[in-house]
């Protein structure tokens, strides 16, 4: 079976500072691959690529599902199948939690509002926040807030889900119940990419853990040959340093 | 009492009003009429100078500079006066709504740029990420949080053209300052300037503390 992502050769430059160079990578149907290491190495660039928020070099290539990530029509088909939750949330801060989750199904599947509502209704509930569905995202937590982001995504039926640090920026006893959703999620078949500093969920959860530095994939493997058996100095140098401060 | 006989007569007051009232009426007409092309003209050219494809975006930020360069007194009397030399010829109320309207829809365009600009950064990649195309990411996100933050400078936008109607009597629009005039002409006394005076405060007064209390709500909010 042919992998669900493939990335070859991804180079990507800001001017002359080269922050990938030249990735593989292959993602294949319902794998829950997380993407750990140092500030700077690249890991947002790799995943903002798959859905091009990011452009990447011509000689590149990122194949999602059979459709080429490029400019171009063929764009607004793999970014409806790839989900993306963000470091910060980035609700639309003008709509009620409902409407966040009803919008792009509405204008990008042209589901009827009574469908969209429905399934958005499911969603929140299984994400936990039903009660909130008429309230501004402005009122909420940073991990309820988190959570309806992830059922704003979901809500497009994704192949993909991309998480950028989604825990990163929320107060210590609220990402738990993310990483909960997470978890309960990475259970149902969803392909997932996750950047992330939670080491323990990566270990838990993750089929396989990428270890990034300098824009280069230094080491990848399942969570226990990265963790307990490192095989790269610098991977080893990464774990000793995130695990015991 | 002399002066207030002559600044302030009332009985000419009563007698010109009907007239003072029918050029408001027109001042109305020009100025809604141009508050709205103008809108329509500045949303297009903010969206066309920050989005444009190729050399659009330079053109507009052209268009843009020219006519908030431009004195809306010389514009207009170009529109009337000189348009005609070249065989196009305005009325009254056209060449005033076209000089109006240009000169809004420039500086309407910066006021909408500002608020798209000011839009975080994550709402357009939260957007594109879900697959909104580029048309229902603006309708649906951008606008809708651009248009809160940009109604105080807009409705400030609304009272410069309102007041800059007045120019209009230059073309010989019967507009209110132009009905004032020939009312004064007429009775030979002052008080229907007066009057139209105090009715363009009336008229203004109220947008001037709406637009005060608006940038006092909007104004120390600061987005993420
Ligand atoms: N818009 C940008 N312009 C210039 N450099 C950038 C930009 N975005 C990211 N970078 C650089 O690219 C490198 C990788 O960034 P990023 O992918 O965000 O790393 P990570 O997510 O692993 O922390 C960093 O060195 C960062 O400074
Ligand atoms: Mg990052």
């Amino acid at each position: 079976m042919s992998p669900l992502i493939q990335i070859t050769n991804l180079k990507k430059a800001y001017g002359i500072f080269t922050v990938l160079h030249g990735i593989d990578l292959d993602i294949a149907e319902g794998e829950v691959v997380c993407v750990i290491g140092p500030s700077g190495s690249g890991k947002s660039t790799l995943i903002r690529c798959i859905n091009r928020l990011e452009a990447f070099s011509s000689d590149s290539s990122i194949v999602v599902d059979g459709v080429t990530v490029g400019p171009g029509k063929a764009l607004a088909k793999v970014r409806a199948e790839v989900g993306m939750v963000f470091q910060s949330f980035n609700l639309f801060p003008h709509l009620t939690v409902l409407k966040n989750v009803m919008l792009a199904p509405m204008r990008v599947r042209g589901n009827k509002p009574e469908d969209a509502e429905r399934k958005a209704r499911e969603l929140l509930s299984r994400v936990g926040i039903a009660e909130q569905a008429e309230k501004y995202p402005g009122k909420l937590s940073g991990g309820q807030q988190q959570r309806v982001a992830i059922a704003r995504a979901l809500a497009m039926e994704p192949k993909v889900m991309l998480f950028d640090e989604p825990t990163s920026s929320l107060d210590p006893e609220m990402v738990g119940e993310v990483l909960d959703v997470m978890k309960r999620l990475a259970g149902t078949g969803v392909t997932m990419i996750v950047v992330t500093h939670e080491m323990g969920f990566a270990r838990q959860v993750a089929d396989r853990v990428i270890f990034m530095d300098g824009g280069r994939i230094i080491e990848q493997g399942t969570p226990g040959e990265i963790f307990d058996n490192p095989k790269e100095e610098r991977t080893r140098g990464f774990l000793r340093a995130v695990l015991n401060h | 009492m002399n002066l207030l006989n002559t600044f302030f007569n009332i009985p000419i007051l009563i007698e010109t009003f009907p007239l003072l009232l029918s050029g408001l009426l027109v001042t109305l007409e020009i100025g809604v009429t141009s508050i709205a092309a103008g809108l329509a003209g500045g949303l297009f050219l903010a969206l066309v100078r920050l989005y444009g494809a190729g050399p659009i975006p330079f053109f507009a930020k052209i268009y843009i500079d020219i006519f908030r360069s431009i004195p809306l007194l010389v514009l207009l009397i170009v529109v009337y006066y000189a348009l005609p030399f070249v065989g196009i010829r305005f009325s009254p109320f056209v060449s005033a709504v076209v000089a109006l309207t240009l000169v809004s829809s420039a500086y309407t365009a910066e006021i909408f740029r500002a608020g798209i600009e000011a839009i975080p950064h994550g709402q357009f990649e939260a957007s594109q990420a879900l697959g909104l195309s580029g048309r229902h990411m603006m309708i649906d996100v951008i606008l809708p949080q651009a248009i809160k933050i940009v109604i105080p400078p807009l409705t400030n936008n609304c009272i410069n053209v309102l007041k800059d109607t007045a120019l209009a009597s230059v073309v010989a629009m019967p507009d209110l300052l132009k009905q004032a005039t020939q009312a004064q002409a007429l009775s030979a006394n002052p008080t229907p300037l007066i009057g139209a005076a105090l009715i363009y405060v009336a008229l203004l007064w109220p947008l001037v503390t709406i637009v005060a209390r608006l940038e006092k709500r909007f104004g120390g909010e600061k987005r993420p």
